[in-house]
């Protein structure tokens, strides 16, 4: 049986008809990973007994109890805290790190019975865009196992793109589940700031941080985030606003929907290929009725340096607490106090890690923190205002999720244009707090082409409408990867 | 504010986050931050005398906790993650030399 | 060269909530290591912190009660540095927007009074506890982690060891009378850092400032300052320089040791703590915790002057601490006369108290009861020497005076007829004593009307002893 193919709603009906067991589902969804985790190695921990365990408890679970997603198997991103199961945010600092409580998310994935896979790998503390930046292992492209998965989330793109899991969770800071959600042909859903809580996210830059699910298609997607949504006491910036069901907003229908296309987007340092995906698509959008505009995103283009001074700051302060006394690495022979900070400090963080603290603790330095740190926050603040205007006039914001297909493994050392380009298109959306989705919409050389929709705080719903309606309606359809079925690497 | 950074100014900015860094490294991570420094450098051409800072993407006042206690920690279940303790409490090296 | 002596304080004060300022662990003295704490108070990955409101409305009232402008809008800060004791390295404070500005109180020494001005009021947390083992290492116990504190900072106002004493007490009196805080500074409850410098005397520009820790009472500010003051003169007279740096007072020696030269000094790298809201105080929060601010001391003891005829003396010792000013004010409005209860309160309650090393909570006395024997002093059923043993009855068990009075027979024997009798039978037996009298020993009668109270075990009028003993001496 292979039911990794199916949607959630699918394997429901058959859950729901006796066909197949959550045992079943669990242990097809194993020996996927069995058949190829060696070529993807997207997973950093596998709970397969535990899982099977809790996959013979829910069987017994009666069927008016079960939700939407019970008995489906989910991978938590490694930098999502889950009680009793390690979690190493792919760091050396945290390889032995076995948390005393689950995250937010994770509570309530386990509150609508799905079942957890395990711990998915990601850029050392998120930082990262090709999850080269993992302590442990490189993940691959599961379209072309020569290539990288993108990042940070890279595990989580890659375990949903190539059968591993039906769901995922990753985090996104400055577009860690758009940009390989994108590369590996998946769904990725940013939500507004506030939509998720963070508890229990280890923290990369506070203001920033959001927690997204990653599925083969909208509708997955939009049940995931039903799951996960809404508020917590326990993270102050995570709203109280109600959380409607993402899933009524499929309707298809995006007649009249006005649609804003940044030529910003579209500029310099984005592939042909990409560009010509993205006017496709837009054709579909049209098709449908959408009614689609040129318009500026005039700030876009400080988006970059205003991130790095921001997620840097913040970063440099939320991974101070990683000092080798309480929990985490902590070298042997010590001498004294300072010694330990220093020898556990540099030998548990990578070096992206380590330059991104340095400039951080350079950024928030009393001579710099005005001119550096301050004047990043006030663009910000422009920003987010170009995004406010847009959507006085406009539904969603179009564009593609990154300017090329993903990299070569080891060749990430892009040009200077197309790392511009890309920072253009993911990071405002966080400094803004909005939220965004990418779909794929097309591939070049056998590499997927992610499409990036984005919406006012809180139009997660109207995001879903519009991408499922393209989805429907477009004839690219990302497929399944040929891996484990014969593809060299 | 463009700044060329020296070995000096990582070992500088390294010491308030402690972290050692060998002379090569310090010679490579100089070079890296000058490089994100001439990003930074980017929006000094944005005017923004009439605009505040945002120090968080959605504006929410007075958030605040009852006082009453819950979710204590179990301390045996907290030093399974210290590497050092004794009575119950964390042991840290030497802080004075 | 006569020099000028310019102190600036940094009290901290613990505030009293059930939990702490920023997790839900309790927030209580006294607890073994490591056991009130949240997986926030370590610093667990993934943790974020969560405001407690009586914390913001205790750091309000203080900060109202020491005449502080609030703040309508203010927020957190992280302050950034490593220490076994501040497990997230940085600590949660506030930097731009403290809670109050711009306040004030009011001391008296040697009969002058003086406004020492406040700068700020600001929250923080509190860091863990640091015990160094023998062996070389320490050990860090979390419980201390995120209790809630104020840090009052005041200007360099202070011109005396004598000041600082007086505007402490002040403080604590203050906030103590607020109940935001214990301030048991033997608990750890209060806190006080000195920065001190000297000028000579005309001069405008501060000199170089020394910032001294470790005072763990009033008494070591007092002495501490006046030591470094010391120092720092000599320094000057000799042609030195001062230092700025940190010291330490050492109670044994009574010296200020160096602990640490300041040159280096950390860069604490503030940000907006971006996981807390801010905070936006209206009218309506503000007047709130107004209305729960009780009458304090200057108000009360100008009230006891004025209303009341009290002596200053006694209206300072009375307002010195809320529980006693509020035992006073509950045994006058009982009844009792203002000047008797002050003495008794001030003299042989707090007698008790200081032998017995208890609180007046910790007694059986009660504002009633202590009126109710005052009021048997006053209209004569007692005498005060009966009194007393009314007393060590009122506060060791409790009850009413007039029932003690009652049912141990206590009751002042006034009866002119009783009393003859028994100065009679005294006087037969002390011939010798007439005789002394009479040959001019005044004593004689002194030595007389202790044998009538002996023989009335205590009991009798002594004013009316006095009198009926002279009538019938001079009757023999």
């Amino acid at each position: 049986m292979t039911l990794f193919s199916k949607t959630a709603t699918e394997l429901q009906q058959l859950l729901h008809n006796r066909e197949v067991s959550v045992k079943e589902i669990t242990e097809d969804a194993f020996s996927r990973i069995a058949a190829v985790e060696g070529d993807v190695q997207a997973f950093l921990t596998v709970t397969e007994q535990e899982a099977k365990a809790q996959a013979d408890q829910l069987d017994n679970v009666p069927l008016e109890q079960r939700g939407p997603l019970f008995g489906l198997p989910i991978g938590i991103k490694d930098n999502i805290v889950t009680k009793g199961t390690k979690t190493t945010c792919a760091s050396k600092m945290l390889e032995d790190f076995v948390p005393v409580y689950d995250a937010h998310v994770v509570e309530r994935v386990k509150e609508a019975g799905m079942v957890t896979l395990g711990k998915l790998n990601m850029d050392e503390f998120a930082m990262g865009s090709t999850t080269e930046h993992s302590a442990f292992q490189v993940t691959h492209n599961p379209w072309n196992l020569n290539y990288v998965p993108g990042g940070s989330s890279g595990g989580s793109a890659a375990a949903v793109a190539s059968g591993e899991a039906l769901f995922s969770l990753g985090t996104d800071t400055g577009g860690s589940v758009r940009q390989p959600a994108a590369f590996c042909g998946v769904v990725g859903m940013k939500p507004t700031y506030g939509r998720v809580s963070r508890y229990g996210l280890v923290a990369f830059a506070s203001s920033l941080d959001q927690i997204g699910p990653l599925t083969r298609n909208v509708e997955d997607n939009a049940m995931l985030l039903n799951v996960i949504a809404g508020n917590d006491h326990r993270d102050f910036s995570s709203s109280s606003k109600e959380v409607p069901d993402y899933r009524k907003a499929l309707t298809g229908d995006i007649k009249g929907l006005k649609v804003a296309v940044p030529r910003e987007f579209l500029g310099e340092g984005v592939d042909e290929a990409v560009k010509a995906s993205v006017r496709d698509a837009l054709k579909v959008l049209e098709s449908l009725g959408a009614v689609i505009e040129e318009v500026d995103l005039p700030h876009a283009k400080y988006g970059a340096p205003t991130y790095y001074v921001i997620a840097c700051g913040e970063a440099s302060s939320n991974l101070a607490r990683f000092d080798g006394i309480r929990y985490g690495y902590r070298p042997e022979n010590v001498k004294n106090l300072e010694e330990l900070y220093f020898r556990s400090r540099s030998e548990g963080f990578g070096p992206e890690v380590k330059k991104r603290i340095l400039y951080g603790t350079y950024a928030l330095s009393a001579n710099q923190y005005e001119d550096v740190y301050v004047k990043a926050q006030k663009v910000r603040s422009l920003i987010s205002q170009d995004f406010a205007e847009l959507f006085q006039k406009y539904d969603v914001i179009v564009g593609p999720t990154s300017a090329t297909t993903a990299y070569e493994i080891g060749k990430t050392l892009l040009d200077p244009l197309t790392l511009y380009a890309n920072d253009i298109l993911t990071v405002p959306v966080n400094l803004a707090g909005v939220p965004a989705i990418s779909v794929p919409c097309g591939a070049a050389e056998g590499l997927p082409i992610g499409l990036q929709f984005i919406g006012n705080h809180f139009e997660e719903g109207l995001l879903y409408k519009v991408a499922h309606a393209f989805e429907q309606a477009s004839d690219f359809k990302a497929g399944t990867p040929l891996v484990g079925e014969g593809q060299n690497r | 504010m463009t700044h060329q950074f020296t070995k000096d100014d990582v070992y500088y900015f390294a010491n308030f986050a402690r972290i050692a860094f060998t002379d090569e490294e310090a010679e490579q991570y100089a070079d890296q931050l000058s490089e994100l420094d001439k990003f930074a450098e980017r929006f000094e051409e944005v005017d923004t005398a009439n605009v505040q800072p945002m120090t968080h993407p959605l504006h929410q006042v007075n958030v605040l906790r009852e006082d009453v206690p819950t979710d204590i920690l179990n301390r045996d279940e907290m030093l399974a993650s210290v590497k050092e303790h004794e009575d119950g409490m964390i042991k840290v090296p030497n802080i004075l030399s | 060269m006569n020099f000028e002596t310019i102190v600036g304080l940094e009290v901290h004060v613990e505030l009293k909530t059930d939990t702490k300022i920023f997790s839900p662990a309790p927030a209580h003295f006294g607890a073994d290591p490591n056991m009130n704490i949240h997986v926030t108070d370590l610093a667990y990955p993934g943790t974020l912190p969560t405001m407690n409101k009586r914390a913001i409305d205790y750091g309000m009232k203080a900060s109202m009660a020491l005449n502080c402008e609030i703040a309508p809008v203010m927020n957190f800060d992280r302050k950034h540095y490593f220490y076994p004791d501040n497990p997230k390295a940085f600590q949660i404070s506030q930097d731009k927007r403290p809670v109050g500005s711009n306040g004030w109180i009011e001391i008296e020494v040697e009969g002058k009074k003086k406004k020492i001005r406040i700068e700020r009021v600001h929250l923080e947390e509190d860091a863990g506890k640091l015990t160094h083992a023998e062996g070389g290492y320490s050990l860090v116990d979390l419980n201390r982690q995120g209790t809630p504190l104020i840090e009052i900072v005041t200007e360099a106002d202070i011109r005396s060891p004598e000041e600082a004493y007086a505007f402490l007490e002040k403080l604590k009196a203050i906030i103590q009378y607020t109940g935001v805080s214990d301030v048991r500074m033997e608990e750890g409850s209060l806190r006080c850092d000195a920065n001190i410098s000297i000028r000579p005397f005309g001069q405008k520009e501060f000199g170089t400032k020394t910032e001294l820790k470790n005072l763990n009472s009033f008494n070591f500010v007092r002495r501490g300052i006046a030591n470094e003051v010391e120092r720092q003169e000599k320094i000057l007279l000799s042609g030195g320089k001062i230092v700025q740096e940190t010291r330490r007072y050492d109670e044994a020696t009574g010296q200020t040791v160096l602990m640490r030269v300041k040159g280096s000094a950390n860069d604490y790298r503030f940000i907006n703590e971006p996981d807390l809201s801010e905070i936006h105080i209206d009218q309506e929060w503000m007047d709130r915790v107004r209305a729960e601010i009780p009458e304090l001391p200057d108000a009360r003891k100008a009230r006891y002057v004025q209303e009341l005829d009290l002596p200053e003396y006694d209206a300072h010792v009375l307002t010195l601490t809320k529980e006693m000013s509020d035992f006073f004010d509950a045994t006058v409005k009982a009844g009792a006369d203002a000047k008797l209860a002050s003495n008794w309160l001030m003299g042989e309650v707090s007698a008790y108290l200081n032998a017995e090393q208890k609180e007046l909570h910790e007694t059986a006395l009660t504002p009633e009861g202590l009126a109710s024997m005052i009021k048997l002093i006053t209209d004569g059923t007692i005498s005060s020497k009966i009194a007393k043993k009314v007393f060590k009855e009122l506060i060791e068990n409790g009850g009413d005076a007039a029932e003690i009075v009652k049912a141990k027979g206590l009751v002042q024997i006034s009866d002119e007829g009783t009393l003859r009798t028994v100065i009679t039978e005294i006087l037969d037996a002390n011939e010798q004593s007439i005789e002394d009298y009479k040959n001019g020993k005044d004593r004689a009668v002194g030595f007389l009307v202790g044998q009538v109270m002996k023989a009335t075990k205590g009991q009798a009028n002594p004013p009316l002893v006095n009198k009926l003993l002279l009538e019938e001496i001079n009757k023999r």
